[in-house]
C-alpha cells in the first residue's frame, strides 16, 4: 500500500516523536514539579519561557534553535566539540524542534495533574517519615501518573504533526528529518503529487486518532490501578 | 513528655503530655486545636513557640530550631484517614514502618489490635469511613512514632462507626505504652479515652488536669453543658449476683450499679451526669436510691440561662457535680466546705468499659 520511501516517513516521524518525548516528559515532569510545588525568585520567567514556543510562530522557534545549537551557536558548538553531536539537518535535531515544540502542552498537562493531587497525602507521608524525595516518588509522581501518561501521549500527537520549527531548523532531508508533515508538504510541491500527498495524509489522520483513543484507553486503566 | 507554649498567632497554649497517657485537647471549632496539633507534627511553624519531646527540641522559635516533620517520629491521624489510594491496606500500614524499620509495635500485633487482618489486599477506595480511620491509625502506630496525635479522628463518621472504632482506642491505649494527643471537640470521647484533659477555647488554656477533677468542675464552661458530669475511676470490688448488682470502688465512695460484665478487680470508669444527683444534708429513709454518697460542697456556681445552680462534691478522690434549683441550694444552706450527701440512682451511672 505504502512506498518504501513513504514507509521510512513513517517509521522516522514516530522514531523522531519517540525520541522528543522521551527525553523531552522527564525535563517537563520535573519542570512542572518546579512551578507546582516550589516558590523561587525566577518562577514567572521560567513558565513564561516554558510557554514561549506555543505563542511563537514556530518558524521563529526554529530559528531560535538554529542560532543556539546551530555548529556556531553557543551550545551547538559545544556539543560539537564534546561530544561530536550535530543537531542541525540531523534527526536527533528534528525530535529537539519537537520536544521544543511540545513541552508546553507536556509540563502543562503534568503541572495540571500535580495541582489536582491532594497535598493532604504528601503531609501523612510526611508524618511517616518520608523525605522530600522519597514523596515525590512513592507519592506525588505515581499519583499523577495518569496526568504524565496523557502529557507523553499528547505530546507524541503533537509531535507527529510538528511543521515549522522542524523544517527551519532540521530541514526537509528524506530518511533523515523528512517526518510526515515534511513529505505531505514535499509531494504537495512537486507536480502530480497530490496522490502521494493524500496517502499520506490518510496515514496522519489514522496514527492522530490510534494516539487518542489509546490515551483514553490507558488513562482509564491506569486510574482503575490508582483506586479511583 | 511534651511541652508546648505558642504565644502570638492567637494560640497561647502550654501543657504536658505523661507517658503513656491520653490527654485529649478539648474545646469547640476554632478554638485552635487543629494549628497546635499540626504545630507539634510539624506541619504547621508557629510564630513563637517551643515544642519539646523526650527532651529532645523539636522546635523553638527563640533558638531558630526547626525539625522538619519527617524527622520528628510523631504520628498523625487526620480526620479524613489520608490513606494512599494507590496502595493496598498492607502497603499503606507499611509505608512508616519501611521508613522508620522494624521497632517496638510490630506489624501483626497493629493488625490484630486493629482487626485489620481481612482487610491487608484491599484499596482504600473499596473500605467503608471506619474502616479507613482503623487503618490510618494503624499507619500512624507502625511508623513507630514517640508520641500519636489524633486530629478529631471519628469527627467524619456517624455514631455507628464512632462506636465501632472507640473500643479499639481503648485497647491501644492499653496495650501500647505511647503517650496519646487526642482533640476532639466530642465529650463521649474524651469520656471514655482520656486520662487528662486540656480544656481550650479561643486560643488559650481554659483548664487543665485530671480528666475526674476537670468533668466535675462548677466554675468550668464544661459543668454548663446540658450532658455536664462527673467522671470517676472505678474498680469492680464485688458482684452480688442475686440482686444483679455490682459494687465499685470509685472516688474513695462506693457505688452499687446494674450487674457488669467483667471480673472483680477489673478497672473501669463511671460517669454521673449532673442532672441526676439529688443533694441531701441527712440520710433519707425508705428510698429506692442504692448510692447515697458523702462528700463535702466544694464550690457552687450560677447557670444562669437554665435557672439552675451547679454544686461540686469534693470526694476523697474526684468530685461529683450536681444540678439543682438555686432554691435547693438556699433550702440546704449549702456554702463551701459544709458536708452533703448525694443521692444517685444505680440506673443513671454510665458504666464505660476501659
Amino acid at each position: 500500500m505504502l512506498s518504501p520511501d513513504e514507509w521510512q516517513a513513517v517509521r522516522l516521524t514516530l522514531a523522531v516523536a519517540a525520541r522528543a518525548v522521551g527525553f523531552g516528559l522527564p525535563v517537563a515532569v520535573l519542570t512542572a514539579w518546579l512551578l507546582a510545588r516550589t516558590r523561587f525568585p525566577g518562577r514567572p520567567v521560567l513558565n513564561a519561557l516554558v510557554h514561549l514556543p506555543l505563542v511563537l510562530p514556530p518558524v521563529v522557534t526554529g530559528w531560535l534553535l538554529l542560532i543556539v545549537f546551530g555548529i556556531r551557536g553557543p551550545l551547538g558548538a559545544l556539543l560539537d566539540e564534546w561530544f561530536g553531536v550535530r543537531l542541525v539537518f540531523t534527526t536527533a535535531g528534528a525530535a529537539l524542534a519537537c520536544a521544543v515544540m511540545t513541552f508546553p502542552v507536556m509540563v502543562r498537562a503534568v503541572r495540571l495533574a500535580l495541582e489536582a493531587g491532594d497535598p493532604g497525602l504528601e503531609e501523612a507521608a510526611r508524618t511517616l517519615g518520608a523525605g522530600r524525595l522519597d514523596r515525590l516518588f512513592s507519592v506525588t509522581l505515581p499519583l499523577a501518573s495518569p496526568g504524565i501518561l496523557m502529557a507523553g501521549i499528547v505530546g507524541y500527537a503533537t509531535c507527529l504533526g510538528e511543521f515549522g520549527a522542524v523544517i527551519t531548523f532540521a530541514a526537509n532531508i528524506p530518511g533523515e528529518t523528512q517526518t510526515l508533515p515534511l513529505a505531505i508538504y514535499a509531494a504537495l510541491q512537486a507536480p502530480g503529487g497530490e496522490a502521494r500527498a493524500a496517502t499520506l495524509s490518510l496515514v496522519s489522520i489514522v496514527l492522530a486518532l490510534v494516539g487518542l483513543l489509546l490515551s483514553e484507553w490507558a488513562g482509564r486503566r491506569l486510574n482503575l490501578a490508582l483506586g479511583r | 513528655m511534651v511541652r508546648h507554649r505558642f504565644p502570638g498567632a492567637g494560640i497561647d497554649a502550654a501543657f504536658d503530655v505523661p507517658t503513656p497517657g491520653v490527654v485529649a485537647l478539648f474545646g469547640p471549632s476554632g478554638a485552635g486545636k487543629s494549628s497546635i496539633i499540626n504545630a507539634v507534627a510539624g506541619l504547621l511553624r508557629p510564630d513563637l513557640g517551643h515544642i519539646v519531646l523526650d527532651d529532645e527540641m523539636l522546635a523553638d522559635t527563640a533558638s531558630g530550631v526547626w525539625l522538619p516533620p519527617e524527622r520528628r517520629r510523631v504520628g498523625l491521624v487526620f480526620q479524613n484517614a489520608r490513606l494512599f489510594p494507590h496502595m493496598s491496606v498492607a502497603t499503606n500500614l507499611r509505608f512508616g514502618l519501611r521508613r522508620a524499620g522494624p521497632g517496638r509495635i510490630g506489624f501483626e500485633e497493629v493488625v490484630a489490635l486493629l482487626g485489620l487482618g481481612g482487610l491487608l489486599g484491599r484499596r482504600p477506595r473499596t473500605l467503608s469511613g471506619g474502616e479507613r480511620q482503623r487503618v490510618a491509625i494503624g499507619r500512624a502506630l507502625l511508623a513507630q512514632p514517640r508520641l500519636l496525635l489524633m486530629d478529631e479522628p471519628l469527627a467524619s463518621l456517624d455514631a455507628a462507626r464512632k462506636a465501632e472504632i472507640l473500643p479499639f482506642l481503648g485497647r491501644l491505649k492499653s496495650a501500647l505504652r505511647i503517650p496519646i494527643l487526642y482533640v476532639t471537640h466530642a465529650l463521649e470521647e474524651v469520656v471514655q479515652l482520656a486520662d487528662s484533659l486540656v480544656l481550650i477555647e479561643a486560643g488559650r488554656v481554659v483548664a487543665a488536669g485530671d480528666v475526674s477533677n476537670i468533668a466535675a468542675r462548677a466554675d468550668l464552661p464544661l459543668a454548663r453543658r446540658d450532658d455536664a458530669g462527673a467522671v470517676l475511676a472505678a474498680r469492680i470490688a464485688a458482684h452480688d449476683v442475686e440482686h444483679r448488682l455490682t459494687r465499685l470502688d470509685a472516688g474513695g465512695a462506693t457505688f452499687w450499679v446494674p450487674l457488669v460484665d467483667a471480673a472483680p478487680g477489673g478497672a473501669l470508669r463511671i460517669r454521673i451526669p449532673a442532672r441526676e444527683v439529688i443533694l441531701a444534708r441527712q440520710a433519707p429513709e425508705a428510698i429506692s436510691v442504692h448510692n447515697i454518697i458523702a462528700g463535702i460542697t466544694r464550690a457552687i456556681a450560677e447557670d444562669a440561662p437554665r435557672r439552675a445552680a451547679l454544686v461540686e462534691i469534693a470526694l476523697p478522690q474526684g468530685a461529683l457535680l450536681s444540678r439543682v434549683t438555686p432554691d435547693a441550694v438556699a433550702k440546704l444552706a449549702l456554702a463551701p466546705g459544709v458536708p452533703v450527701l448525694a443521692l444517685v440512682k444505680s440506673m443513671t451511672i454510665e458504666v464505660l468499659v476501659s
